[in-house]
């Protein structure tokens, strides 16, 4: 699959005929043929097209996707840097989906029709209608500007120095070092990008949760635990909700594909140095190494978010692990 | 007796139903997909914005005033101006005859080009669907925010490059659901029996597999129409879109993040953007509704 990512990408460079040279060492570059030829014998760039390509694959393999212009340092020490800002907010941003659309989503899909599942139902219809990137400039003006109630976009308080890089993420590397102060501080920060990043994902969790419990619910196993005497909580917890799982950790999976999507936009409204903002300010300012990087790594993180998919699956369904 | 009766009946009053009955069976189907008839309401005024964008715009959406600059919503200006003067209304108006002709085309050649490789590739099989089907999954494994980003970065910032980005990224998603659709229709009976009067492979294709396949691409494309508008305004605001001054509301929303305190400048085209997105959910949820009633 990574092959054929690549492939693609390789094909894209050349058949918009940008010239290799200037992909890897940049146009400033260009003048010092040092550089370039130490480019050339490294990708390879005066042999045949097809050992090109053989050249490029193993470099990505070796990590090895150049140096970025803009940052002037290897792709791959950027990603690093920027990867766990986006993973702090894919986590948070996934719990509350999950927290917030599932109990929404049981609500709802048990008593169809009733005023609170409209509600719900309304409300989820809203928060995917919403652009990120406006609904994002909105809740800054409204609690940020006006209210004083979040703080303004980064990741930490501006008076308040990183906490030494464990994990990278800012909220874990701030209570190992027990500065719980700069732990509050990007709880805080965390919230309304949260919010903007995980509202989406909430209402697709919040839509199947409902939709597979009146489906589950309308079962004769069900008929037969209420016919036991169970209570409606244990029907639903037991017994439907079991059932449930293995739709939503389907869409969990394609939901996180969306967040690490939704997070270019978010990351670019917040400020928040993470990949999608590393992406944005690549392509913008035509920084193809690290455009190649970034895409390579989110789809690497996608396919394998999938591949978690399935093998939860097998552990979920005990009809798949049989098979 | 009944049997003359019903042969000297004329053909026509049986068959065309009256205009009271249109009206009352439209008055049933408003009743039973409410739903469906919003988003249908919701996005006929943009169309109407469409077509009639010069007698609804009170100004020319290009026609700058530096004497009334970032002027706050008022009688003249109801959406206030912008840091040239010209007026937002009037832009958010005009911004609709780029944001939804766009989306149609692109939804249109989306729809044509993935379903008509999803239905080779599930009818025929063999290699050429392998690799139809290869090339899809290689695509839908980037997020298509990220990709058609790559894409725009790679051929330029314009609307019709921010175009080609979304089909490259919207097709697979068609080819994908043709291709289920058509691998379970193709088992069914009647195409067991069109085969065995040997009826031509394509002719069962275009006759009897698709007629039977289409509702979830129609269900997808409604929802597609809102997605892809989202799509190319976020191109716009990143600068990778549509070039200023066109009025093209993801750009103008980018205007109004540099100038954070005149909350109009952003507030009106991202509302735009909303409606059609929330009118395009809403149709495909109730035409969800409407055409499959086993959801």
């Amino acid at each position: 699959m990574l092959l054929g990512i690549s492939l693609g990408l390789f094909v894209i460079y050349n058949i918009v005929q940008v010239d290799p040279l200037v992909m890897i060492v940049g146009e400033r570059a260009m003048n010092n043929p040092q550089i370039v030829e130490a480019a050339i014998e490294k990708w390879g760039l005066d042999r045949p097209i097809w050992e090109q390509y053989l050249t490029y694959v193993t470099n990505l393999v070796r990590g090895d996707f150049g140096r970025s212009f803009l940052t002037r340092r290897p792709v791959t020490e950027d990603l690093a840097l920027y990867l766990p800002a986006t993973v702090e907010l894919a986590i948070t941003s996934l719990l509350f989906a999950t927290l917030v659309g599932i109990p929404l989503g049981i609500v709802g899909g048990i008593r169809p029709g009733s005023l609170l599942d409209r509600l719900a139902w309304s409300l989820s219809l809203l928060l995917a209608s919403l652009p990120p990137f406006w609904s994002g400039l909105v809740v800054l003006f409204v609690f940020y500007y006006h209210l004083g109630v979040a703080p303004g976009p980064g990741r930490l308080d501006p008076r308040m120095t990183s906490p030494p890089q464990v994990t990278g993420l800012f909220t874990l590397d701030a209570l190992l070092a027990g500065d719980t102060a700069a732990c509050a501080s990007a709880l805080h920060h965390l919230m309304l990008p949260t919010v903007i990043l995980g509202g989406f994902t909430m209402a697709l969790v919040l839509r199947v949760t409902r939709a597979s419990i009146i489906e589950e619910m309308r079962k004769e196993y069900i008929r037969t635990a209420r016919s036991k005497g169970l209570s409606e909580r244990a029907v639903v917890v037991q017994h439907a909700l079991r059932n449930v799982l293995i739709p939503l950790v389907t869409i969990l999976g394609l939901a996180f594909a969306g967040l690490l999507g939704g997070a270019v936009m978010t990351e670019t409204i917040f400020d928040w140095p993470g990949l999608g903002q590393y992406l944005v300010r690549a392509s913008s300012n035509l920084d193809y190494p690290a455009i190649q990087g970034g895409t390579l790594l989110i789809a690497a993180i996608y396919i394998l978010v999938n591949m978690t998919v399935d093998i939860l699956y097998g552990i979920l369904d005990p009809r798949v692990r049989h098979e | 007796m009944s049997e003359t009766s019903l042969s000297t009946t004329p053909i026509d009053e049986n068959i065309r139903p009256r205009s009271g009955e249109w009206r009352r069976s439209l008055r049933i189907h408003v009743r039973k997909y409410p739903i469906f008839w919003i988003g249908v309401i919701i996005l006929a005024v943009w169309v109407l914005v469409v077509l009639f964008a010069p007698q609804i715009a009170p100004y020319d959406p290009l026609e700058q005033s530096l004497s009334d600059r970032l002027e706050p919503p008022s009688a003249l200006h109801p959406f206030g101006t912008d840091e040239l003067g010209r007026d937002i209304f009037s832009r958010v108006v005009y911004g609709a005859q780029i944001s939804l002709p766009t989306s149609f085309i692109v939804v249109i050649v989306s729809v044509l080009v993935g379903s008509a490789l999803g239905a080779v590739s599930g009818f025929m099989g063999g290699f050429v669907g392998g690799v139809i089907m290869r090339v899809a999954d290689v695509t839908l494994a980037f997020p298509s925010i990220v990709l058609a980003l790559a894409i725009s970065a790679f051929l330029g910032p314009s609307l019709t490059n921010a175009a080609i980005a979304a089909c490259i990224v919207v097709w697979p998603s068609y080819a994908r659901l043709m291709r289920s659709q058509v691998m379970v229709v193709r088992s069914f009976d009647y195409v067991t029996a069109a085969r065995s009067i040997g009826a031509p492979e394509g002719q069962i294709l275009v006759r009897h597999v698709l007629p039977n396949s289409w509702t979830p691409i129609i269900v997808t494309a409604a929802l597609d129409v809102g997605n892809i508008i989202l799509l190319v305004s976020a191109l716009s605001f990143l600068g990778l879109g549509v070039a200023p001054p066109t009025p093209e509301w993801g750009a103008m929303i980018s205007l109004g993040r540099t100038k954070f305190y005149q909350w109009w400048l952003a507030t009106f085209p991202g509302l735009a953007i909303l409606t059609v997105i929330f009118g395009s959910n809403l149709l495909s949820e109730g035409l969800r509704e409407w055409l499959d009633p086993t959801i």
